[in-house]
């Protein structure tokens, strides 16, 4: 890949002074979904926190490049501005906050961080409408406070809505299947392919091969003790899905 | 990783945007307090007899009185004696009589405030009293309230001109005896307004009172009596601000609602008075005595406040729902940062039958703040089927602050149903983060945060006051967290 989208070098980051990324290589380029699996623990979260600009995490070394420019010299709200999203595991609840309102403020934030003109009210509403006929969502999510009582998969749909509506260039799914059952886990997915483009990368972070059933990957890659320990086609998950994570683990152990 | 998030301390640092003083030469009187300070008040006001006796009887109460400590606040001894209990706008002649009148000087500090003291005011639709350190300067669009009957003056005019309904209504819902606070009131209170809506009438529009202290070393006490008659109702609007200083200054203030027969009456307070600074030097005491009375069948008082300022603030504004079906509500917005403290909250009263209460109480601590929520409601006897529904909730932000809540629950019939809900939370880095990933700047993060978390009260106030309250509200937290 001449000049990839995301592209990571030896990625090394800390959490409370614990190493969990041991040196991090992977380039994803434009259009391209990426998958990041691997048994907990060995540091999918912390990739996107690092990714997303989570303050909690120390990079110790490495680069992150995205789209030409240094990514961890990005403040998050720059970051999401530039086009990176991150699809929360555990979605936050903002109380009293309405859901289209903190979706129209956060849209316009980045409209104005990138010289583009504000959505008003009615074109704003318009936009959100025609999303939701794209997810096949009704209102009654947009007419709540953000996340605030919402299912665990309320929350997830309501990630995905969100990121229909700021329409990143680099979308990182992390654990979105994680306690969903099928039926949710269906419509989730139905929501991410119909963002699918040539323009938009995704990177796909799930423990278990299921979603990808439904959302099928490019790459898989196999994260084990904070490094790649694999990467393949689709037909890794699978053999994933048979063989578990253990015969991996030694080659990451050798490592 | 760089961390580009302007710390909760920076925001807290934001300037008190009202410290500035005006240049007014200002008449007072010698420092301390004695019968002699008080008859010299009351005759600068031009009383009545039995004003000058009131005051004085509520001086000798005062002399037995003892400062309550039982507040969860701290400050070093008052030193009463040291106090200036009257500070007037010097004028040339003898009052003004119309708003020409009025000192330029004043009319251009009002201004700088933001109270639309002139009859432009029309177009906010908001009647203004405004009361300068201790006397009521100009009230707005008085002959448009008299023609529906309504008065609306200050104190002082009130007591010379409506001297019957000042005598039959002061003190007949905070006595002289209250407390050390309403006490010291009823003896030195200066000014304040006066507002009295007849029987059937709705004020057609929002009545507002702006207290400004500009003078050092002054005490404000000014008093608000408002009066609903049967089937009136009334909104009425209260705004503070107070010139940065050194020293601590004391406003002991008292406000006294009655409502007869299906009578409303709706009061909002924005209270900004000047916190002190970072350290905690300066600022004014907030100690006020605020009490409605439901007197009449089905009538209903309502109290919203947001409380941004003051160093320390004692306020408790209560219903006494005598009147069966009467109604009394509290939502309020309390907001210690830096070393401010609070302790507020409400009391609620049921004596009447099928008299029902609400308590909203949203405190938010910032940086070193404690705030305390203190709450009491009484189901009496003979108030069957009385019903109240409490609601306290506390956000922190930052980890040195502090939440508190004292709630008192006395129930003596059987049929009451209460209702007592209280969380807190703290803006958490979850929060921050997650409104961040979508594009949000810190700060517009802890205010869409905080707004939403007040979204219940601010509701309940008019319109303006609800959006000048959310502005207050991202100033005073701006930088508080990090």
């Amino acid at each position: 890949m001449a000049n990839p989208l995301l592209k990571i070098e030896d990625l090394h980051a800390a959490v409370q002074g614990k190493e969990i990324l041991r040196g991090i290589d992977l380039a994803v380029g434009a259009g391209e979904v990426h998958a990041i699996m691997g048994p907990n623990g060995s540091g999918k979260s912390t990739l996107a926190g690092v990714l997303a600009g989570r303050d909690s995490y120390a990079v110790t070394a490495g680069r992150v490049t995205y789209a030409g420019q240094d990514l961890l010299e990005m403040a998050p709200e720059d970051r999401a501005s530039a086009g990176v999203f991150l699809a929360f595991q555990y979605p936050v609840e903002i109380p009293g906050v309405g859901n289209l309102y903190f979706l129209r403020a956060a849209l316009n934030a980045q409209r104005r961080q990138r010289g583009e003109e504000e959505l008003d009210a009615a074109d704003f509403l318009q936009l959100a409408k025609k999303r939701m006929r794209l997810l096949e969502m009704d209102d009654t999510l947009t007419r709540r406070a953000v996340n605030e009582g919402f299912s665990g998969g309320e929350k997830k749909r309501n990630e995905i809505f969100q990121m229909a509506m700021l329409e990143p260039k680099l979308a990182i799914l992390d654990e979105t299947d994680s306690g969903l059952d099928i039926d949710a886990l269906k419509i989730v997915a139905q929501g991410v392919n119909a963002l699918r483009d040539a323009q938009r990368a995704m990177l796909v972070i799930t423990h278990y091969q299921r979603l990808l059933n439904y959302i099928v990957p490019d790459y898989v890659h196999v994260l084990s003790a904070g490094r790649i320990v694999k990467s393949g086609g689709k037909e890794l998950a699978l053999e994933l899905e048979e063989k578990g994570y253990g015969w991996l683990e030694p080659e990451a152990a050798a490592v | 990783m760089p961390t580009p998030v302007a710390s909760v301390e920076d925001l807290a640092l934001q300037e008190y945007k009202y410290g500035f003083v005006t240049d007014i030469e200002a008449e007072t009187v010698p420092r301390g307090l004695n019968e002699d300070i008080i008859r010299l008040i009351s005759a600068k006001k031009q009383e009545p007899a039995f004003m000058l006796a009131w005051r004085l009887r509520a001086y000798q109460q005062w002399l037995k009185m003892r400062e309550p400590t039982w507040a969860n606040v701290h400050y070093p001894p008052i030193d009463y004696q040291n106090i200036i209990y009257y500070a007037a706008p010097k004028r040339k002649t003898d009052g003004p009589k119309s708003l020409e009148e009025v000192d330029p000087e004043l009319l251009a500090m009002y201004e700088k405030l933001g109270v639309p003291l002139k009859e432009r005011a029309i177009l906010a639709g908001v009647a203004v009293d405004a009361v300068f350190d201790s006397v009521s300067v100009a009230t707005t669009f008085k002959e448009k309230l008299a023609s529906l009957g309504i008065i609306f003056c200050s104190f002082s005019e009130a007591a010379r001109e409506h001297p019957e309904l000042v005598e039959k209504y002061l003190g007949s819902v905070v006595p002289y005896t209250d407390n050390f606070f309403a006490t010291l009131n009823s003896a030195v209170f200066s000014d304040g307004s006066f507002c009295y809506v007849p029987k059937g009438v709705r004020c057609p529009m929002e009545l507002s009172t702006y207290f400004r202290i500009n003078s050092e070393d002054t005490g404000q006490f000014e008093r608000t009596l408002i009066i609903a008659d049967e089937g009136a109702s009334v909104s009425y609007l209260e705004g503070c601000t107070a010139p940065k200083r050194d020293s601590n200054q004391l406003h002991a203030a008292v406000v006294e609602l009655v409502a007869l027969d299906r009578a409303t009456i709706k009061y909002s307070t924005v209270q900004n008075w000047y916190p002190g600074d970072r350290e905690g030097r300066g600022g004014i005491y907030n100690f006020v005595t605020k009490r409605g009375k439901c007197q009449g069948r089905a009538s209903k008082i309502s109290w919203t406040q947001v409380e941004t300022g003051s160093a320390i603030t004692w306020k408790y504004p209560s219903c006494i729902l005598m009147g069966d079906d009467s109604v009394g509500e509290f939502y309020s917005v309390a907001v210690t940062k830096n070393r401010q403290q609070a302790d507020t909250g409400t009391k609620m009263i049921h004596l009447g039958k099928n008299t029902r209460s609400t308590i909203v109480s949203k405190g938010i601590s910032a940086g070193f703040g404690q705030n305390t929520y203190r709450g009491a409601v009484r189901i009496h006897k003979n108030a069957s089927g009385a019903r109240n529904y409490s609601q306290c909730d506390s956000l922190l932000i930052g980890d040195q602050c502090g939440a508190h809540t004292f709630p008192v629950l006395e129930v003596k019939n059987k049929t009451a149903r209460i209702e007592h809900e209280a969380s807190t939370s703290r803006i958490g880095e979850d929060q921050l983060f997650y409104c961040r990933q979508r594009g949000l700047s810190t700060e517009d993060a802890v205010s869409m945060i905080v707004n939403g978390f007040c979204k219940e009260v601010f509701r309940e106030l008019p319109m303006e006051f609800a959006v000048e309250a959310q502005k207050l509200l991202s100033v005073s937290l701006e930088g508080s967290v990090g």
